[in-house]
């Protein structure tokens, strides 16, 4: 996967936790931003490789980008209008 | 809204009339709502409600929970005592060694299979009751007691934790009737 420069905004860390609370605590977190301001999540829950596409798209916001670190998951999340 | 000028003024192909069609059905024009129902009182049936309840709400939508007969064990004060599961009659439970129902009906063994699971999930990192509940209230979720069942099974309002509402069917269904997604657990 291509490897973009992003700058976060905010960085979250929900390594260790199962489903349903990365979402949870990924939704508590973008509440913080403003539109077009950028989450960096990193999670080792293997669901929320669909999860939280889902959750974005659901809720209007954008995974601009998503790739493996080793055991854990890292999202680049921009806030929609 | 569609534009109405541009429909008047100008001449559309098919094409274009499909594209706002999908346009204007693909996008969002309300608040989503949920409504689920948790009918059961045992450690693992507490799961599905509180899971679904809060993600709901997390991803935008109007959720609320309607907990009916067992299910009110879940929003007691006393939920972690009150909520255990049992080996007997689930065959499905993993067990450390096969055992015989008749074994698994022995005194304790439903407090050992209670600590076995709680222990597991919090291994695993899975959050407790309390921290869905917390997470609930947090994410304005509204937790509905069942009026009638309590009333059968002797509970007062003050039995239960802060922020419940106290309802009955109709209560439910008027939310259940606009709603986007509505589960029985």
């Amino acid at each position: 996967m291509s490897q973009m420069q992003i700058q976060e905004t905010q960085a979250l860390d929900a390594r260790g936790l199962l489903c349903p609370m990365p979402v949870i605590k990924t939704a508590k977190a973008m509440k913080e931003l403003a539109p077009g301001e950028v989450l960096k999540l990193t999670a080792t829950d293997r669901g929320s490789i669909a999860d939280i596409p889902a959750w974005a798209e659901s809720t209007g916001n954008e995974v601009i980008e998503w790739h493996e670190e080793g055991d854990a998951i890292v999202f680049f999340l921009r806030k929609g209008a | 809204m569609l534009d109405e000028q541009h429909i008047t003024t100008a001449a559309l192909t098919e094409e274009d009339v499909r594209r706002i069609v999908q346009t204007e059905l693909g996008r969002d024009t309300g608040p989503r709502t949920a409504a689920f129902i948790a009918s059961k009182g045992t450690l693992d049936w507490a799961y599905p409600p509180l899971i679904l309840g809060t993600t709901a709400a997390a991803s935008g939508m109007d959720a609320s929970i309607f907990f009916t007969f067992y299910g009110l064990n879940i929003i007691h004060k006393d939920f972690e005592r009150l909520l255990k599961v049992s080996p007997l009659g689930n065959p499905a439970m993993p067990m450390p060694v096969p055992m015989p129902n008749l074994v698994l009906g022995l005194p304790g063994m439903g407090p050992m299979a209670t600590q076995m699971m709680k222990a597991k999930f919090r291994g695993k990192h899975v959050a407790g009751i309390g921290e869905l509940l917390e997470s609930a209230s947090d994410l304005g979720v509204r937790l509905i007691a069942c009026q009638m069942t309590m009333d059968v099974f002797g509970y007062e309002q003050d039995d239960f934790i802060d922020g419940v509402e106290f309802a009955g069917a109709a209560a439910f269904l008027a939310e259940a009737r606009k709603a986007h997604v509505t589960l029985f657990v």
